[in-house]
């Protein structure tokens, strides 16, 4: 058991925990705040997808020892109905969703991507979101809206 | 339409009250329980009770004038919600953003079958339409006698009943009954699940007087799945909850031998639980349960014989295995004359491997097990059924068993859902406690129920000028139904199976669905008996389409086949033959939407990328489909990418526009991912497809350029579905393109790169 203390979309938090346990579990589990998913925990699919220090990555295989000091930012962070993120806004205007459960991943991930890469091009696009998963098939629309989000953010 | 009560019948109270809302207080979820917090909310007048007969079961009206309508079936990610909205909006003269949908709450909602078979417009919408229809008529009688004037010289604008010479004169649905029953008795089919139907005084509106139905309306659980404030049945949370995982053997057909406890004696707090064969850990908190599932030793019993033939040797096996049963859905015209005759028979072999739901996350159900009752969060399809199965379980009257539907990780049939609300009531009951139970990876790809594997033989007489004259379609494989396609018996559940219900399985398959009218003609099918009796990692139910994509893959091949044996164009082939109307117009339709010409001769194959074009059409349940595929193939690398589909589709009257391209998108992209990349992975006695790596799917990378879609709109003709019938013609499209493409056959799903070179090496 350790105490690790880190920041969580904006707010200082303490966890007591094996310090083995993946992130995923101490912010689900610990921290209540279950909007990043289990979906794999192999670091195969992407739905557990936060930002550690703006990086993306997956939580469920993610250390809680490796993020100490560090600041964490979920889908919940990124924005709000009030203040959406680009991405956010754009996710609704397009109606990606089927099921939804694979949101985080994409959109954790393009909003990390597109800050460095704002003008990327659809090719890029696909090679950056490689390996993300989504099973209802949502794909060609989560394109437009990322397409979308950069003609908003440019 | 007297007695009062005090339900604010708003969506947000009604999820309160059926316990769906979760609320988080000071870092503790509360879910309140819902039963008790319905009765006693009801001030005066007991609410009647739930049945088809009941008015109060369809719809209500709030005091702030909000209508609820009360649907059985529930919405996999396609919006049906909506859909319902917009048709209940229609026949009550409500603005649609005020009809609020509760969906599969066994305590509030009719058996209407839960989601199944694309039936969530088709036919669950019929009770809710009549519902609506006939709250209108009961309203409009009020205000009749409120205001003294006939019906007839009555109008009603958004839930404002007036009269036509004087608006003045005006009373609202809310002043008229708002927050009271309806108490009004209407009559029903006496049939449960899907074909529920009621019968009402009220004649629902003509497809003329629609305004709301036919438009497109935004989703409503977009920005709480966006903003991630909608509650997934993962996220449900219980005082006092234990965390479960299940520990299911590493090979198939075992049996426990021992559970040594000891060996998670370092996980504190964490224990074993055991009934017969089903085992499971259970802890405080969720990852010292997962790390004990990961250190627990339990020693097993193998079978002697291991169950499954090599991989390599699945489609002979189901070649050579005995029929278990056979139908032959449609034999007509002499069809041993016409082979006998025919100066040319053609014919060919299809194969489909067993695939898996592979659901985005495994599946996860919170169950709490009193004495005297019993509450279930499931994000099962069908959560009716999900009730029954439970009850038999624990030996409790189905009636103290509630089941609150949740959005669940992706669902496309009878996936691991089921498999966990009843694991999560097992073990509440074993351990005194509320439990939630989620799979790990490999419970979600390697333990679910699979789509059957299969074989498929056809063959066609073709006359000297080339005329089809005989025509044979025969489908053999594993059962889809070897597991029913609910968890409502026990038996069809692994917990139910590692404890003592007997497997009950059945026999059941299907046929091409087309209206080629060639004169002789037989579709049959053949089911097998399964490779292992109870508790198979390879046992067989129902994926997205049950069997159609199987199906089609080879029967709308196999037509392609026949244009090319008989040197005609694939679209003019299909228009020859296709005896129904609609059929045929939704083939040129999708042909014309992708600009296809009839070209003489074959394609030059000279590059290094192959491009093909192929077209597939198919029904489902009263729905048409065709489409095209534009894909390349790639000679190196084996690679298919599907570029473009263009998919044209009718299923009568079209609610939501929006909303149904939407679903076709979806059902165009699982379509490719299971033509090209889906194939459960297995050894003699263990399945090794565990994860996305032994399970490979579709990826961005993969996902087509652009999906075109061609809205048939037939408001004459009752909706029918729009969940399923596109996957079912996807893989043969790209197939035939492969064809096209490269002048040679892929017969065996999936189009591999292995097998793309392979059959390019032969070309």
């Amino acid at each position: 058991m350790a105490r690790i203390k880190f920041a969580v979309d904006g707010k200082a938090v303490a966890v007591s925990a094996d310090p083995n346990m993946p992130l995923l579990y101490a912010l689900r589990n610990d921290l209540r705040m279950t909007n990043p998913h289990f979906g794999c925990g192999l670091a195969q699919c992407g739905a557990c997808t936060v930002h550690l220090d703006g990086e993306p990555v997956r939580s469920c295989v993610m250390p809680l020892s490796a993020v100490a000091g560090k600041k964490v930012t979920t889908l919940k962070g990124l924005g709000t109905p009030e203040k959406p993120h680009p991405l956010q806004a754009a996710w609704v205007e397009e109606q990606v969703p089927q099921c939804g459960y694979c949101i985080n991943g994409w959109i954790m991930t393009a909003a990390a991507y597109l800050k460095k890469n704002p003008k990327a091009s659809e090719a890029e696009l696909r090679e950056a979101l490689a390996g993300l998963k989504c099973r209802c098939g949502t794909h060609v629309s989560i394109l437009r809206a990322i397409k979308r989000a950069q003609s908003q953010m440019a | 339409m007297n007695a009062r009560i005090d339900l604010a019948l708003s969506r947000r109270e009604f999820l309160k009250a059926s316990g769906a809302l979760f609320v988080s207080a000071g870092g503790a979820a509360f879910v309140g329980d819902a039963l008790a917090q319905t009765a006693s909310a009801v001030s005066s007048g007991a609410k009647p009770p739930l049945l088809p007969t009941e008015l109060d079961s369809w719809v209500a009206i709030g005091r702030d004038g909000r209508v609820t309508a009360f649907f059985g079936k529930m919405d996999m990610g396609q919006s049906l919600d909506i859909a319902i909205a917009q048709i209940v909006a229609d026949e009550l003269d409500v603005a649609v953003d005020k009809v609020d949908v509760v969906m599969g709450d066994t305590a509030l909602t009719c058996n209407q079958g839960g989601a199944s078979g694309s039936t969530g417009i088709f036919m669950g919408a019929k009770p809710l339409r009549k519902a609506g229809a006939e709250a209108r008529r009961l309203l409009v009688q009020s205000a009749s006698q409120n205001l003294g004037v006939p019906a007839a010289q009555l109008r009603v604008d958004d839930g404002v009943v007036s009269v036509v010479a004087d608006p003045s004169k005006r009373v609202s649905y809310a002043n008229l009954i708002g927050g009271r029953y309806f108490h009004h008795q209407i009559e029903w089919n006496k049939k449960y699940g899907n074909p529920l139907d009621i019968e009402v005084q009220a004649k629902p509106k003509s497809p003329s007087e629609y305004r709301v139905v036919g438009k497109s309306f935004a989703r409503r659980d977009l920005p709480g799945k966006v903003y991630r404030t909608e509650k997934y049945v993962t996220d449900v949370s219980l005082p006092k909850m234990l965390h479960a995982r299940v520990v299911r053997p590493i090979r198939a057909a075992c049996m426990v031998a021992g559970v040594d406890e000891g060996s998670i004696r370092k996980v504190k707090g964490a224990r074993v639980v055991r009934e017969k064969d089903f085992v499971a850990v259970l802890a405080e908190h969720e990852w010292d349960a997962v790390r004990a599932s990961r250190m627990l030793k339990v020693s097993w019993n193998h079978a002697k014989e291991a169950p499954f033939p090599a991989m390599d040797s699945l489609h002979d096996h189901i070649r050579k295995a005995p029929v278990a049963k056979r139908e032959e859905a449609v034999r007509k015209g002499n069809l041993e004359g016409a082979f006998k005759t025919a100066p040319r028979v053609v014919e060919a072999e299809y194969e489909w491997p067993f695939q898996s739901h592979a659901s985005m996350g495994p599946a996860c159900a919170v169950a709490d097990v009193r004495a005297d009752r019993v509450t279930v969060w499931s994000g099962s399809q069908k959560p009716h059924f999900t009730q029954l199965g439970v009850a038999r379980l624990l030996g409790m009257p189905p009636e103290k068993v509630h089941v609150i539907w949740v959005y669940g990780p992706g669902s496309y049939g009878r996936n691991d859902a089921g498999d966990a609300a009843l694991d999560a009531a097992m073990l509440s009951k074993l351990s005194g406690r509320p439990v939630r139970v989620q799979g790990m990876r490999n419970d979600g790809i390697a333990w679910d129920p699979k789509g059957p594997a299969c074989v498929h033989r056809a063959r066609a007489a073709l006359d000297a000028s080339g005329k089809v004259i005989g025509y044979e379609f025969v489908a053999k494989g594993f059962s889809r139904i070897n597991i029913q396609t609910n968890e409502s018996d026990p038996s069809h559940s692994l917990v139910g199976m590692s404890t003592g219900f007997p497997p009950k399985p059945s026999d059941g398959f299907g046929v091409p669905a087309e209206s080629y009218a060639f004169e002789n003609k037989l579709l049959a099918w053949e089911t097998i008996p399964p490779l292992l009796d109870s508790c198979s990692p390879l046992r067989t139910a129902h994926l997205r389409d049950p069997v159609g994509p199987e199906i089609h893959f080879g029967s709308e091949q196999f037509i392609d086949e026949l244009a090319a044996a008989t040197g005609e164009d694939p679209v003019a082939f299909r228009l020859k033959y296709v005896a129904a109307p609609r059929d045929a117009a939704v083939i040129k339709a999708a042909a014309e939407r992708a600009g296809w010409q009839p070209r003489s001769g074959a394609r030059d194959r000279s590059g290094e990328v192959l491009p093909g074009r192929g077209i597939a059409y198919a029904q489902r349940g009263g729905t048409i489909v065709a489409v095209v595929a534009e894909i390349e193939v790639e000679r190196k690398t084996g690679r298919i990418l599907a570029k473009k589909v263009t998919v044209a589709h009718d299923c009568g009257l079209v609610i939501n526009p929006e909303g149904l391209r939407y679903t076709i998108e979806g059902n165009v992209v699982h379509g490719l991912s299971r033509a090209l990349f889906e194939e459960v992975r297995f050894e003699r006695d263990r399945v090794t497809s565990v994860d996305w790596m032994s399970y490979p799917v579709l990826d961005i990378r993969d996902a087509p350029e652009s999906i075109e879609v061609v809205l048939i709109n037939r408001p004459e003709i009752a909706p029918t579905g729009a969940g399923e019938p596109t996957i079912r013609v996807i893989p043969a499209a790209v197939a035939n393109a492969f064809f096209d493409a490269t002048g040679v056959r892929l017969r065996k799903v999936p189009l591999t790169p292995e097998r793309v070179k392979a059959a390019l090496a032969r070309a």
